[in-house]
C-alpha cells in the first residue's frame, strides 16, 4: 500500500492504510486521535463529525483517499487549550453527560457558527439533529449553543 | 488505578486558567501523579489520600457513565474532610473483591440505602486526625480547633496548618473507628453546583472510553455472535476473511467468531467477509408467536406478587368495572458506545481495560475463563459511553479474554453497532390483563393486574420459578391506596435474553398501571390528578410531589389544540411526577412540553440530578416514540440507529425540572424520572383525543378507540 498523507489538525501525516479506509479509522487506530468516536458506522449518529476544511463531515462516511488534500480538523485540533468558542460554552453549560458523544456535538456546532454566526433556532434544529446524544443532553446543547454564539459574537 | 483523561499539559494548566480554579483537573501536572507522591502522606483509608503538597487524592470504586459519581462521591468525601476542593484529584479505582465496598454501578445505588455513609466517614476520619496532630502541635485542645478548606484553625491563637504540613503528623495517629459526621447543615460541599470533574476532559476529546484504550502492541478484533438465539457455530469458512489485507486471525470462541486485525476497520471487514454456517438452537420464534404466548400465559394464575383485601369479591360486587390488556415491547440498550474490552492474558496474569458497570463480576469472570487467581487480574475501568444495565454482564469480557488467550497479544474487541443490537439483554417485552373497580364514593375500589413477563433477573431465558420481584416492580408496590389490590405473576420460559434496563420492571409496569389508573379516572368521572391525589392521603411526600408537578404545569388551564397528561412512580428511592403536554396535528404526535418534580431525598448535586431527570424523560420518550426490538425466527431484526431509532434534538421538548428541597436521606436520581414519561403522553393522547394507546410504542396504527 502507498503511503498517503493527509493534513490533521495543522500537521502533514502519513499513514499506510488501504484508500478506501474510512477516516473514522485512520483517525482513530493509525494516528492515535481518539476523539471521534464510532456510534453506528451508517451516517446516522454524528459521534465520528469532524471537519473537513471547516465543514462539518462524518468521519465514518469519507475514505482516507477523498479525505487527502483536504485539512481535517478534529477534536483535538479544535484549540490547543480549550479555548474555542464552543468548548467554552460547553464547559459553563457542563453540557455532557457521559460524554461520548460529545465531540461529534461539538465539531458540529462549531461548523454551524462558523457558517452562520448567530443561527436561528431553525438552523440549530437542522444542523445539530444530526448527532444523536443517548444520555439525552440536548436541552443544555441548546443552551451552549446559544451562548457560544453570544459570546464569540461582535 | 486508572486515568481517566489522556493528559497534556498544556490542556489541563489552561483549562485551570479558564476555570478560576475548582477543578479537580485543574492541578494534574503529568510526570508527577497524585498517587504517586514521595514524602509524606497520608492515608487514613482506600478512599482517601494526602500529601504533603496539600493535594487530596480521592479514589471511585463506582464506575462513570454520565450519572456524575466522579464528581458527587468525591463530594462527599471532601465535604466531610473539608477539602480544599480545588486541590482534589479523582481517581478511579481498580476493580477489587472487597477494598471499596460494591463497585456494581446499577439501581440508582451509589449513594441511596447508607452507600454515601463509608465515603462520609472516610472524609470525616481524616479530619479527625488532621485536627487531633494540629491540637497536638499546638498543645492545645482538639475542641478549641476547626476546619476550613484544607487548613486547621486554632481561633484563640489565630494559628493555622494546612492539611499538607498536618499529613505527616495526621498519618501516624490512629484511625478513629467512628468519626463524627457533619450536621448536615455544616455541608459546604454537598448540594452545591460545583463544575463537573469530567467536562474539560470530554470537551477536550481527552476521555478515555473503553474504545480509546490503547496498549503498546495491541491488535484489534470484532466478535460475530450466533444470530439466532440459542445458536452455534457449525463450520468456519475463513478464506475471503484472511484475503482481507491486515487480518491475522479467525479464532472460534465459546461465544463466536472473532476476527483479529491490524485495526477495528480492517477486522469489520474481515468480519463482514467470513462464511459461517451456524447450528440453529431449538428457538426460533417471531415476535407474534411471542405476543401470542404471553397471552395464552394470562389464562392461568400465576404467582401472587401481593394480596390486599379481596380484589375478587370487590370487583364482582363494584358500581363500576373496567379491563384492559395492556403490552410493551422488546427494548434493546443502544448505548452511544458498543460493547467492547481489552485484554491482555499472559500466562501468570491478566489485565483488562473495560467499560463495565460490574467490576468485580468482570474481576470474577476473567479469573474463571483463564484460571488465575483472582488477585493476577487487574480490571481497569475506562469511562462509559452510556451504560443502562448493559454492562452489567460481562459477555464482552469474555470475548476479549479469550481472544487475548488464543493470540497472547493485548486485544481491544469492539463489537459493531449491529452485533450490539443484536446481542443484547433486552428489556422483556410484556402483557399485562388489568381489572379495576370504582367504588360508590367514585374511588379506585379494586385492581388486579395479572403480570406476564420473563424474568429480568439472572439474564431471562426460561426456568427458575416464583415471582421475579424485578418483573413485577412498580405494580407490586403501587404506591397508591387500594383496598382490595391483587398482583400475581406468570412466567414466561422464552429463550431471548433479558436482562436491566434502566428503571428495570417500572418502566414498562409504570406505563401500564398508570394508563390503566388513568382509565379508572375517567371511568369514575374524575379528573385524572384529583383521582390519584385522592389515592395518596397516606403518601404525604409523593402527594406534595404530585401537587407542585400540577402547579408547575398549569394544570387545569386551558390549552389551544394540546393536551396534558399526567404519570407518578415511587421509584430507587425517587418520587417523580411528570406532566406531559402534547399535540397531534396530521397525525403527528409532538410533545412539547415536560413538567419533572422530583422529591429524591438530600440531592448531592442539583445539576447533575435536573440532568438525569432531563436525560431520564429522553430516555423514556425515546422508548415510548419508538423503541422496539422485534424477532423474526429467533433472530432480532433491528440493527442499528435507522431501524431503532432515538429521539433526536429537533423532537426535544421542553423540560422543566422541579427538584423538591429535602432532608431525607438521598435516594436515588439516575432511574425514577424515566418510568412516568410514556404514560404521562398517553394520558395527554387520551385527553386530546379519546384515543387510549395499550401498547407501545406509540403509533398512529397502534391508537385504537377508547
Ligand atoms: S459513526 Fe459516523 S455517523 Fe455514526
Ligand atoms: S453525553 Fe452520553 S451520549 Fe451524549
Amino acid at each position: 500500500m502507498p503511503p498517503l498523507t493527509l493534513r490533521v489538525n495543522g500537521h502533514r501525516r502519513q499513514v499506510e492504510v488501504a484508500p478506501d479506509t474510512p477516516l473514522l479509522w485512520v483517525l482513530r487506530d493509525h494516528l492515535g486521535l481518539t476523539g471521534a468516536k464510532y456510534g453506528c458506522g451508517i451516517a446516522e449518529c454524528g459521534a465520528c463529525t469532524v471537519h473537513l476544511d471547516g465543514r462539518a463531515e462524518l468521519s465514518c462516511m469519507v475514505t482516507a483517499s477523498r479525505a487527502a488534500g483536504h485539512e481535517i480538523t478534529t477534536i483535538e485540533g479544535l484549540s490547543a487549550d480549550l479555548s474555542h468558542p464552543v468548548q467554552q460554552a460547553w464547559i459553563a453549560e457542563d453540557v455532557p453527560e457521559c460524554g461520548y458523544c460529545q465531540s461529534g456535538q461539538i465539531m458540529t456546532a462549531a461548523a454551524l457558527l462558523a457558517r452562520s454566526p448567530s443561527p436561528s433556532e431553525r438552523e440549530i434544529d437542522e444542523a445539530m439533529a444530526a448527532v444523536l446524544c443517548r444520555c439525552g443532553t440536548y436541552q443544555r446543547i441548546r443552551r451552549a449553543v446559544h451562548r457560544a454564539a453570544r459570546e464569540a459574537g461582535p | 488505578m486508572t486515568e481517566l483523561s489522556r493528559p497534556d499539559r498544556r490542556t489541563f494548566l489552561k483549562i485551570g486558567a479558564f476555570a478560576g480554579g475548582g477543578l479537580a483537573l485543574a492541578v494534574y501536572v503529568p510526570g508527577r501523579r497524585p498517587w504517586d507522591t514521595t514524602g509524606a502522606t497520608f492515608q487514613p483509608n482506600v478512599f482517601v489520600r494526602l500529601g504533603s503538597d496539600g493535594m487530596v487524592t480521592i479514589w471511585v470504586g463506582r464506575v462513570e457513565m454520565g450519572q456524575g459519581v466522579r464528581t458527587s462521591l468525591p463530594m462527599i468525601v471532601a465535604d466531610e474532610l473539608d477539602a480544599d476542593w480545588s486541590r482534589v484529584h479523582v481517581v478511579q479505582a481498580d476493580a477489587h473483591p472487597t477494598k471499596y465496598g460494591r463497585q456494581g454501578t446499577y439501581g440508582s445505588t451509589s449513594v441511596r440505602n447508607g452507600a454515601w455513609l463509608p465515603l462520609r466517614r472516610a472524609g470525616a476520619a481524616a479530619r479527625e486526625m488532621l485536627v487531633g496532630a494540629a491540637a497536638a502541635r499546638w498543645g492545645v485542645d482538639e475542641a478549641a480547633c476547626r476546619t476550613d478548606r484544607g487548613q486547621v484553625v486554632h481561633d484563640a491563637s489565630g494559628r493555622i496548618l494546612s492539611y499538607g504540613e498536618l499529613a505527616d503528623a495526621a498519618g501516624r495517629r490512629p484511625v478513629p473507628p467512628d468519626p463524627r459526621l457533619k450536621d448536615p447543615s455544616e455541608f459546604r460541599l454537598i448540594g452545591s453546583r460545583l463544575p463537573l470533574v469530567d467536562t474539560p476532559a470530554h470537551v477536550a476529546g481527552r476521555s478515555v472510553f473503553g474504545l480509546d484504550v490503547r496498549v503498546p502492541g495491541m491488535l484489534h478484533a470484532t466478535v460475530v455472535h450466533p444470530p439466532m438465539f440459542g445458536g452455534a457455530v457449525q463450520h468456519i469458512d475463513a478464506t475471503r476473511a484472511r484475503d482481507v489485507p491486515g487480518v491475522r486471525h479467525v479464532l472460534e470462541l465459546s461465544g463466536g467468531v472473532a476476527v483479529v486485525a491490524e485495526d477495528t476497520w480492517t477486522a469489520f471487514r474481515g468480519a463482514e467477509a467470513l462464511d459461517v454456517t451456524w447450528k440453529p438452537g431449538s428457538f426460533a420464534l417471531g415476535s407474534a408467536d411471542i405476543a401470542a404466548s404471553l397471552a395464552r400465559l394470562l389464562e392461568q394464575p400465576g404467582e401472587v406478587a401481593r394480596d390486599d383485601g379481596d380484589a375478587e369479591t370487590a370487583l364482582r360486587q363494584a358500581a363500576r368495572r373496567i379491563e384492559a390488556i395492556y403490552r410493551a415491547p422488546y427494548l434493546a440498550h443502544a448505548t452511544m458506545e458498543p460493547m467492547n474490552c481489552t485484554a491482555h492474558v499472559r500466562p501468570d496474569r491478566c489485565e483488562i481495560w473495560a467499560p463495565t458497570q460490574n467490576p468485580q463480576g468482570t474481576q470474577e469472570a476473567a479469573a474463571r475463563l483463564t484460571g488465575l487467581p483472582i488477585e493476577r487480574v487487574t480490571v481497569h475501568v475506562t469511562h462509559l459511553g452510556c451504560g443502562w444495565g448493559r454492562r452489567s454482564a460481562t459477555d464482552f469480557v469474555r470475548d476479549a479474554v479469550e481472544t487475548s488467550m488464543k493470540v497472547g497479544t493485548p486485544v481491544q474487541v469492539a463489537w459493531t453497532r449491529e452485533e450490539d443490537m443484536r446481542h443484547d439483554y433486552y428489556r422483556p417485552t410484556v402483557c399485562h390483563h388489568l381489572e379495576g373497580a370504582i367504588g360508590a364514593d367514585g374511588g379506585l375500589a379494586a385492581l388486579r393486574v395479572r403480570i406476564a413477563c420473563t424474568p429480568i433477573s439472572g439474564g431471562g431465558g426460561g426456568g427458575g420459578s416464583g415471582v421475579d420481584r424485578n418483573s413485577v416492580e412498580g405494580v407490586a408496590n403501587l404506591p397508591y391506596r387500594v383496598p382490595n389490590l391483587f398482583v400475581d405473576y406468570c412466567r414466561p420460559h422464552i429463550a431471548v435474553p433479558t436482562g436491566y434496563w434502566r428503571s428495570v420492571g417500572a418502566s414498562q409496569n409504570t406505563f401500564i398501571v398508570e394508563s390503566f389508573v388513568d382509565e379508572l379516572a375517567h371511568a369514575a368521572g374524575r379528573d385524572p390528578l384529583e383521582f390519584r391525589l385522592a389515592l395518596l392521603d397516606h403518601r404525604p411526600r409523593l402527594a406534595r410531589v404530585l401537587e407542585l408537578a400540577a402547579e408547575r404545569s398549569g394544570w387545569g388551564t386551558p390549552l389551544a389544540g394540546r393536551a396534558r397528561g399526567v404519570a407518578l412512580v415511587d421509584n430507587k428511592g425517587g418520587l417523580v411526577a411528570e406532566v406531559a403536554e402534547v399535540s397531534l396535528e396530521g397525525g403527528r404526535l409532538r410533545v412539547h412540553r415536560v413538567t419533572c418534580v422530583a422529591d429524591c431525598g438530600r440531592i448531592i448535586h442539583p445539576g447533575i440530578a435536573e440532568s438525569q431527570m432531563t436525560g431520564s424523560v429522553v430516555c423514556g420518550l425515546t422508548a415510548a416514540l419508538y423503541g422496539e426490538i422485534t424477532l423474526e425466527g429467533g433472530r432480532v431484526v433491528q440493527g442499528n440507529f435507522d431501524d431503532y431509532p432515538l429521539l433526536r434534538f429537533d423532537e426535544m421538548p421542553e423540560v422543566a425540572v422541579h427538584l423538591v428541597r429535602s432532608d431525607e436521606e438521598p435516594g436515588g436520581v439516575g432511574e425514577p424520572a424515566v418510568p412516568p414519561i410514556a404514560p404521562a403522553v398517553t394520558n395527554a393522547i387520551f385527553a386530546l383525543s379519546g384515543r387510549r394507546v395499550r401498547s407501545l410504542p406509540i403509533r398512529p396504527g397502534n391508537l385504537s378507540g377508547a
